[in-house]
C-alpha cells in the first residue's frame, strides 16, 4: 500500500519528473503523428497504384506484338484456371505528342496505349480517372458536346461546343486575312506576287485547324473523297494525361492554378514506330476527347490512350491474310485474395523467359522500389523515433537516481519501518511505469487530436509561417491523409511504458540495496 | 519499587544479546565499534544506555533494531535468535515487534502525520488486507496521534510541525503496531530543554501506565537518572554490571 500512496505523491511532488513525462510525451505523439501520415500516404498510394495497374502484367517487347492474343489468353486461363477475373489486351508504345500552342508546336514523349475500353475498366481503374462523368461510368473515345470537369472551376470550356468555335474563330481570321491580303495584292500589282504566295503560307503558321493532312492514313470514319470538317467531325480519339499537356503553376497570390495547352475539342499529333521490322514512323492527328488524372505523377505526365483497333489499324498489327490483331500487352485481373506472385510464377514457368520475350509482372513488382521505399521509410523514422523516447528513458535514469539520492533517508526510514528491499525497489518501478503511463497516455490523446485535425493545423502553420505545408503541387492530395491503426498505437504506447519502466529499474535496484544505517546516517 | 523490580527481575527478557562485537571498516583500518556487550531487557521497564559520543550505542541500536548484524555474538528476541533470522522474518520483526524512534525523527516528508503514523501499518499489510481494514486502522491511528496529544495536527506535513511534534508523531508512529519494546535513540537529543522534558514524560508515562518496555539511549545523564535500568556504555563495552542497579 505505502509503495502506492508514496509513488503518487513523489509524482505529484517531484516536479523534476514532469520533464520526464513530458519527454516521453512528446516521442509518443510524434510516432503516433508520423505513423498515421506514413500509413495514410502508403494506404493512398497504395490504392491508386493498384487502381492505376492491373493485377499481373504480361509485357510482349518484340515491336509486333504476340500474334494472336486469343490463343494467349486461352493458355493463359488453362494456367491460372478459376483465379482470373477478368483480362484485357492492349497496345503499349512509345510515342511522341506535338500541341499546337498559340502558333509553337510542344513535344511531350508519352507512352501511348491502345485500349478496349470495354474490358480495360474492368481490369484496372481508368474510367473513374477522366474528367467528363459521363465518361466516368463508360469511356467513349467521342468528343462530348462539354460537361468536362465540373468540379474544376477554372478547367477552361471544353468540348462540341468549344470546337465548333474555334474552328469558327479561325476560319474568320483566315477569312480576314485572305481578305486584307487579296486587298494588298490588288494594290501592290502582279509584279509581287510571287513574295506574297511566301507570306502567305508563312503566315498560315501551322494552325492545324486547316493545315492537317488526311491523305496520310485514312480514317476509319472518316469518308475518303470528302473534305473534313472540323466543326463537324473529329479524328481518332485520344485521351490524354492531364500533365502532358498541361503545367501547374503557383500565381502571384499563392494559389495553384492549371494551365492547358491543349483540352478536349483540340487536334493533337502522335508519332509512334508502325510494327513491321523496318519500322517506320507513324504520324497521326488525334482530337483530344478526354482528360486523365490520377494524381500519380508518374502516370498522368506520361499516358496517352487511344482506341486498341485504331492503334492496331495504324502500327499496321494486322494480319493481312488471317485479319488477326496482334497485341503488346495483356492485363489481368485475379479474383480477391488470389496470390499474385504464385499466379506470375505460374505464368513465368508456361512462359519462360528462355522461349518468350514476355515480362510478366505483378503490380506489387512494377512499383516495387516504391513500395519498398515508403516501407523503409516508415521503418527508419520508427527507429528514429524510438530512440527519442530512449533519450527520454535515459532523461528518466538520470531522474530517478536523483531522486534516490534524495530520499536515501526515507528509503532508511521506510527499512527501519520494516520494508522490504523488494517493496523499496516497487517503489520506484511503479514510479517509472506510473510516468510511462501518464506520459505515453498524454502523448496518446495528444497525437491523436493532432491526427484528427491535421489539415486544419497544417492550415494554422501555413497562415503563420506563409509556407505551404502541404504542397498539391508535389503531392496532388488536396489534404493530408491519415490512418490510425490501433495496434501500432497500442506498441507505441507499450514500448514507450516499458522504456519508462526499463529506465527505472537501475535506480530501484539502487535504492532496494541501500544499507539501513547508511541511509539513517545520510544527509 | 523495589518488589517491581524483583517481579521483572524473575520475567525473562524480552531482549537479550550477549558477546556481541561490531567493527567498521575506515580506510582499510579497522575500528572495532562494540567489544563484547551483553545486555538483557526486561519487559516493562525503562532501560537508559548511556555513553559519550562513540561509545558504540548507536551501533548497539542499529544491532538490537536488525538495521544492521554483529560481527560475532547472538541477539534473542523472546528466546529466538533475530540478528542471523531470514530477511523477512527481520522485517517483520522491525515491522511488528519493535518500534523505533530517531533522534531526527524521520518523518516522510511526503505523508501527512495521519499517514506516517500509519506507515507501518501500510508497509505490514498487503495492499489488499489493509484496504478490507483500512478503518480499523485509521481509528488506531487517530488513538495513537490522540494518545501523544497531536490529534488536532493530524493532516499537517512533517513540515509544517515543530520538533517536538514531529518527535510525538514520531512515537506514535511506533506505537501502531503494537510493539513490544520501544528503541530510542537520543529521543531528545535534537530538541530544547523544555521539549525534550516533555517527550520524556511521554516516555515515562508509556512505561508507567501502558508498561512498555522502552531501551533509550543519551548522552545526557540527568535524562537516564528517571530509568528503571542505566547501563554506562564505554570504549564498547556495558561498563559494570553494578551498574545495572537505579541510581
Amino acid at each position: 500500500m505505502y509503495r502506492w500512496l508514496l509513488c503518487f505523491r513523489y509524482l505529484r511532488t517531484r516536479y523534476i519528473a514532469l520533464a520526464s513525462i513530458i519527454s516521453v510525451m512528446l516521442g509518443v505523439a510524434t510516432l503516433i503523428v508520423v505513423n498515421s501520415v506514413m500509413a495514410g500516404f502508403a494506404a493512398e498510394m497504395h490504392d491508386r497504384l493498384h487502381g492505376l495497374a492491373s493485377d499481373i502484367l504480361i509485357e510482349c517487347h518484340a515491336s509486333g506484338g504476340m500474334p494472336d492474343p486469343e490463343a494467349h489468353l486461352r493458355e493463359i486461363r488453362e494456367v491460372l484456371g478459376d483465379r482470373i477475373e477478368g483480362s484485357s489486351v492492349s497496345v503499349h508504345v512509345p510515342g511522341m505528342l506535338g500541341i499546337d500552342f498559340g502558333g509553337q508546336l510542344i513535344t511531350r514523349h508519352v507512352n501511348l496505349v491502345g485500349i478496349d475500353s470495354e474490358t480495360y475498366d474492368k481490369v484496372s481503374q481508368f474510367g473513374r480517372f477522366l474528367l467528363h462523368p459521363d465518361n466516368q461510368g463508360q469511356v467513349s473515345f467521342d468528343l462530348r458536346d462539354h460537361g468536362y470537369a465540373p468540379s474544376r472551376e477554372d478547367f477552361p470550356e471544353s468540348g462540341w461546343e468549344y470546337r465548333r468555335l474555334k474552328v469558327a474563330y479561325d476560319r474568320a481570321i483566315l477569312e480576314e486575312r485572305e481578305r486584307v491580303e487579296a486587298a494588298m495584292r490588288r494594290a501592290r500589282g502582279m509584279d509581287a506576287a510571287p513574295d506574297s504566295e511566301i507570306t502567305d503560307q508563312a503566315s498560315q503558321g501551322p494552325t492545324m485547324a486547316v493545315d492537317f493532312s488526311t491523305s496520310v492514313f485514312v480514317t476509319p470514319d472518316s469518308r475518303s473523297g470528302q473534305v473534313f470538317d472540323p466543326a463537324e467531325e473529329q479524328f481518332p480519339g485520344i485521351i490524354l494525361g492531364i500533365a502532358t499537356c498541361s503545367s501547374r503553376l503557383r500565381d502571384e497570390d499563392g494559389g495553384v492554378r492549371d494551365h492547358f495547352y491543349c483540352r478536349p475539342g483540340d487536334d493533337v499529333r502522335m508519332m509512334f514506330p508502325n510494327a513491321s521490322d523496318n519500322t517506320k514512323v507513324v504520324n497521326q492527328k488525334f482530337t483530344v476527347v478526354d482528360l486523365y488524372e490520377s494524381g500519380m505523377s508518374e502516370y498522368d505526365s506520361t499516358f496517352a490512350f487511344v482506341r486498341l483497333d485504331q492503334l492496331q489499324e495504324f502500327r499496321g498489327m494486322i494480319d493481312p491474310q488471317s485479319g488477326t490483331r496482334s497485341v503488346t500487352t495483356v492485363q489481368l485481373k485475379l479474383v480477391s485474395g488470389a496470390n499474385l506472385n504464385e499466379a506470375r510464377d505460374d505464368l513465368r514457368r508456361r512462359f519462360p523467359p528462355d522461349h518468350y520475350a514476355f515480362n510478366i509482372q505483378t503490380w506489387r513488382d512494377m512499383q516495387g522500389p516504391l513500395l519498398a521505399a515508403v516501407r523503409l521509410e516508415t521503418t527508419i523514422l520508427n527507429i528514429l523515433l524510438f530512440l527519442i523516447i530512449a533519450v527520454a528513458g535515459f532523461g528518466i535514469l538520470a531522474t530517478f537516481f536523483m531522486i534516490v539520492v534524495e530520499k536515501t533517508r526515507d528509503i532508511g526510514t521506510l527499512k527501519a519501518l520494516g520494508a522490504s528491499g523488494n517493496g523499496i525497489m516497487s517503489i520506484f518501478l511503479s514510479y517509472g511505469v506510473l510516468l510511462g503511463v501518464v506520459g505515453s497516455g498524454v502523448g496518446m490523446v495528444g497525437g491523436l487530436l493532432f491526427v484528427r485535425y491535421i489539415n486544419h493545423i497544417a492550415s494554422v502553420i501555413e497562415r503563420i509561417t506563409g509556407q505551404e505545408v502541404f504542397d498539391p503541387t508535389v503531392y496532388y492530395f488536396s489534404k493530408i491523409p491519415t490512418i490510425i491503426d490501433p495496434w501500432t498505437i497500442l506498441w507505441v504506447v507499450l514500448g514507450s511504458i516499458s522504456i519508462a519502466t526499463m529506465a527505472s529499474v537501475l535506480p530501484a535496484l539502487r535504492a532496494a540495496r541501500l544499507h539501513p544505517v547508511q541511509s539513517l546516517r545520510f544527509e | 519499587m523495589t518488589t517491581f523490580k524483583i517481579n521483572t527481575m524473575s520475567d525473562s527478557p524480552v531482549l537479550r544479546a550477549y558477546g556481541i562485537h561490531k567493527s567498521y571498516q575506515k580506510d582499510k583500518l579497522e575500528v572495532p565499534v562494540l567489544r563484547g556487550v551483553d545486555i538483557e531487557v526486561f519487559p516493562g521497564r525503562l532501560t537508559a544506555l548511556v555513553g559519550r559520543s562513540g561509545s558504540g550505542k548507536s551501533t548497539l541500536m542499529h544491532l538490537l533494531a536488525t538495521l544492521d548484524r554483529p560481527d560475532r555474538g547472538e541477539i534473542h528476541f523472546r528466546g529466538s535468535r533475530i540478528d542471523d533470522a531470514p530477511r523477512a522474518a527481520r522485517d517483520a520483526y522491525r515491522n511488528r515487534d519493535i518500534g523505533v524512534i530517531f533522534q531526527f525523527y524521520h518523518l516522510l516528508p511526503e505523508l501527512s502525520a495521519l499517514e506516517n503514523v500509519l506507515a507501518p501499518i501500510m508497509i505490514g499489510q498487503s495492499t489488499w488486507s489493509y484496504f478490507r481494514h483500512r478503518k480499523d486502522a485509521r481509528r488506531r491511528a487517530e488513538a495513537m496521534l490522540d494518545r501523544v496529544g497531536l490529534l488536532h495536527r493530524a493532516t499537517h506535513k512533517p513540515g509544517e510541525l515543530s520538533g517536538g511534534e514531529m518527535q510525538r508523531t514520531a512515537i506514535a508512529r511506533s506505537l501502531m503496531t503494537h510493539p513490544a519494546l520501544l528503541l530510542a535513540d537520543e529521543p531528545t537529543g535534537n530538541l530544547d530543554a523544555e521539549t525534550g522534558r516533555d517527550i520524556l514524560e511521554l516516555l515515562r508515562g508509556l512505561n508507567r501506565d501502558e508498561g512498555m518496555t522502552i531501551v533509550m539511549i543519551t548522552h545526557d545523564d540527568q535524562i537516564a537518572a528517571g530509568a528503571d535500568v542505566l547501563l554506562r556504555m564505554r570504549n564498547g563495552r556495558i561498563e559494570n554490571e553494578a551498574n545495572r542497579q537505579v541510581a
